[in-house]
């Protein structure tokens, strides 16, 4: 039974799966180093899910869908910036608003749309291509595990490398972190830290919207009410134990990732559906006492080799 | 010295329901130290800050070498040359120093990579240039205030400033980073061509350093001398626009019974590392015990102790005989000690709050302004709020309105009032008169002897150095949570104690130019 859970199967799930983590958590990384995190990533998601279920639909193309999820991704963070920069509002308030907002329009917009409750399925969704790297295809451990993925898989991974360098190797990835550590350091040196988190805010929403029409264009081509399922909060909590460093949160997207998987594979021999649905949230859970507890303890030796 | 650099003419600022520069004129000669002075709120801040582009004027207009400009942002500035040394340090702590160094102007690799090599580079460059050491490699955040004040001028001159504005430099320094600071501001001056605009409100410093001085009152310019002409008693005249009298203060000697007593403290501060580590001190009745020492070196966590505001590890607190060891803030109140809180915004009032319901914290409970513990007496507590404001000269038209509408030295004036008003044994004084004005600092040095005189120990905790001098009777000085000197008042100077405060008094006395980083 245990060979029938631990496969390449799994390997390969792991990778699917995280990959709408991995694309969030990198767009609230942007805005949590701009120093105001947001919560409505789990909205934006969704929206992103609708929307590029919406644009495959009626453009025949998945481009299309992808395309207008970033858009609508782009105008829910632009309506972020809005409120948190400029109208000073609180960022969770406006962030739990956003989740609310696009679990009522979703569900609105199925229904007057395309008419039906819950879900919607067509052949007319097109999904996103599948690549088959040539030159791997005849290794067979490889295959299975890099090869019939969506592009997007491949180009997340170029998104966390291109993050990393954008946040510590080039100045514009100083002056976001440092809108967020202390913005008027940022404006007193000639830079407009209100430009900075507004760049972060939109690529955040961007990223989200493509995040969800992964969802729904990558392996299943189907919208379902509420299909973000909390993926904007594991990224969140990717975020936080990755401590929004690019690379580790990217590694903290795998892992909770392979939670998914994890439970799928259960699933598959047989556990209930219901104990298997629970792995992934549990394994956040647990993955953040531990790494609160280890930040204590290194903050108490810390502190204790400073005076002795 | 010479030509007029910047010429700022009739210039206003208007923020909604203040009018913080009223028609201002100003010459900024090239090459001269021009300090600026006035009390808080006399709108100097706001006048550099409209030179340096991070506020509009309302109206009138600023020339430079001559020609009109609007200034509208801190590039525009920059763009001049000019440059500003915040009050609070515009620094990036968790960045390095050669990344704060180059903040908006970064040296770069093919257009967009941060070049670090010559960040480090530039640097070493400029700190060698202008004598001013540092390390690029350190996090800013893991330096000291006198090291992240280097930072800031070699920021302002990587931008090429030739105009350096320092909005109180001194206010955070021990008496001997000062003078260093000054050896820096004469250097830029006289041997490199720079003009430097210095505001303070400390006198003696634009005595010792500044070749003009321009006083402001109340958001207008009272006036420019040269600083030749100038004395403390004419400047402090000019500032508060009424004679100010230093006088000696009076103090009575008095039989001293030992009131409290501690004994190897030691505490966590809120990062919990370890913030007292070992202090014993006594204090008597009818003395005044200063503890002087840089900020950040455990006073505020002796206070939150003495207080019950914060729990102890170990050592012994006893309060007239009692044994006080992590007791509440209210059972120690009433074992006899009151506290004016260093920060009075956060912890000394409500700023939603009335007057009189600011002075009535502590005894709202009590008879006769409650009867039964519950009901108030309104009649009884309009009569304290009368006396509290007449006796302390709280600048108000009546105790109705909220705390949050007074002026800072008003704002203190209260608090010290009411904690006067419970008439304990023992006062715990932090920063009684930081950011208040000279009037007000009088009135409050000559309440806290008052009180010595009549019988109370009071323990003042304080960063202002003449302070700490002209009130205390006894000196303790703490550095890294410990005490690291006793001295009566009159056995030490100022640069002496200077050494204590930094930890330098274990080394030899002799400093080569520079501190460890």
């Amino acid at each position: 039974m245990l060979k029938q859970i631990l496969n390449l199967t799994l390997i390969q799930h792991t990778i699917r799966t995280a990959t709408p983590l991995i694309l969030a958590a990198l767009g609230g990384l942007l805005t949590e180093h701009a120093g105001m995190l947001n919560i409505g990533m789990e909205g934006i998601i969704l929206l992103g899910s609708f929307f590029g279920v919406l644009g495959s639909y009626f453009f025949g193309s998945s481009l299309a869908g992808v395309l207008l999820a970033g858009l609508v991704g782009l105008i829910v963070g632009l309506i972020f910036a809005i409120f948190v920069i400029d109208l000073k509002s609180d960022e969770f308030i406006v962030g739990i608003a956003i989740n609310i907002f696009a679990g009522g329009l979703t569900v609105f917009l199925l229904r007057s749309i395309f008419g039906v409750k819950g879900a919607f399925s067509s052949p007319n969704i097109i999904p996103l291509p599948r690549l088959n790297l040539p030159g791997i295809s005849s290794i067979p451990f490889l295959d299975i595990i890099f090869n019939n993925h969506t592009v997007f898989i491949y180009i997340s991974w170029i998104f966390v490398i291109m993050t990393y360098i954008y946040l510590y190797k080039t100045p514009y990835g100083i002056w976001l972190r440092a809108a967020g550590e202390y913005p008027e350091a940022l404006e007193t040196a000639g830079v407009s830290f209100r430009r900075m988190k507004y760049i972060a805010s939109i690529a955040c929403g961007i990223l989200c919207g493509f995040a969800g029409s992964h969802l729904s264009l990558g392996y299943l081509t189907l919208f379902t009410e509420n299909m973000s399922a909390n993926r904007g909060f594991i990224a969140l909590a990717a975020i936080i134990f990755g401590r929004a460093n690019p690379i580790k949160t990217f590694g903290a997207a795998l892992m909770f990732g392979f939670f998914d998987a994890l439970g799928i594979r259960l699933q598959v021999v047989g556990v209930p559906s219901q104990f298997t649905q629970m792995i992934p949230y549990v394994a956040t859970i647990v993955a953040l006492f531990i790494l609160t507890r280890r930040q204590l303890t290194k903050r108490k030796r810390d502190s204790e080799k400073q005076f002795k | 010295m010479g030509d007029k650099l910047i010429q700022v003419r009739n210039v206003s600022k208007r923020f909604p329901g203040v009018l913080a520069n009223d028609r201002v004129n100003l010459d900024i000669e090239r090459g001269e130290i021009h300090a600026i002075i006035g009390e808080n709120g006399a709108g100097k801040s706001t006048l550099m800050n409209i030179i340096y582009g991070l506020y509009e004027p309302t109206e009138g207009e600023i020339l430079f070498e001559g020609k009109p400009i609007e200034i509208k942002s801190p590039l525009d500035a920059i763009n001049l040359g000019i440059g500003m040394v915040h009050q609070h340090f515009m620094l990036l702590p968790s960045f390095t120093v050669a990344e704060n160094i180059v903040l908006g102007t970064e040296p770069r690799r093919n257009r967009i990579f941060m070049d670090f090599k010559e960040a480090v580079l530039e640097t070493q460059q400029l700190s060698e240039t202008y004598g001013l050491r540092v390390d690029p490699y350190r996090k800013v955040g893991s330096l000291s205030v006198g090291i992240q004040q280097r930072i800031e001028i070699l920021k302002v001159l990587y931008k090429g400033a030739d105009i350096l504005i320092l909005d109180e430099p001194t206010a955070v320094l021990t008496p001997q980073e000062t003078e260093d600071l000054f050896g820096v501001i004469r250097n830029l001056v006289e041997d490199l061509g720079k003009t430097v605009i210095i505001i303070t409100h400390k006198l003696q410093e634009v005595l010792a350093i500044s070749h003009r001085v321009s006083v402001m009152r109340q958001g207008k310019m009272v006036g420019t001398l040269n600083t030749k002409d100038a004395d403390e008693r004419v400047l402090a005249e000019m500032m508060v626009g009424r004679e100010v009298l230093f006088e000696e203060l009076h103090k009575v000697e008095l039989p001293k019974e030992e009131v409290l007593s501690v004994d190897g403290i030691r505490a966590r501060d809120n990062r919990h590392l370890m913030a007292l580590d070992g202090v014993s001190f006594n204090l008597r009745a009818g003395e005044i015990l200063g503890i002087a020492g840089v900020e950040g070196n455990g006073q505020t966590e002796l206070v939150e102790v003495l207080t019950g505001l914060r729990k102890m590890e170990e050592g012994t607190l006893t309060i007239k005989g009692v044994d006080a060891f992590n007791r509440t803030p209210r059972e120690i109140r009433k074992l006899g000690i009151a506290h004016i809180p260093e920060d009075r915004l956060a912890t000394g009032l409500s700023r939603e709050a009335t007057i009189w319901e600011n002075l009535l914290m502590g005894v709202q409970h009590m008879e006769p302004y409650a009867i039964w513990g519950i009901h108030m007496n309104k009649g009884k507590i309009r009569e304290r709020t009368a006396r509290l404001i007449e006796e302390f000269d709280i600048r108000t038209p009546t105790g109705d309105i909220l705390a949050g509408s007074l002026s800072g030295g008003n704002m203190q004036k209260m608090i010290i009032a009411r904690e006067f008003s419970f008439n304990t044994p023992i006062l715990i004084v932090a920063q009684p008169t930081r950011g208040i004005d000279v009037g007000a600092i009088e009135f409050v040095h000559k309440q806290i002897v008052e009180k010595r005189n009549a019988g109370t120990a009071i323990l003042l905790v304080s960063a202002d150095l003449d302070e700490i001098f002209r009130l205390s009777d006894r000196i303790l000085t703490l550095y890294e949570g410990r005490i690291t000197g006793e001295f009566l008042s009159g056995e030490i100077s100022k640069r002496e104690i200077g050494l204590y405060m930094t930890g330098k008094h274990m080394d030899s006395i002799e400093r080569g130019g520079a501190y460890e980083q």
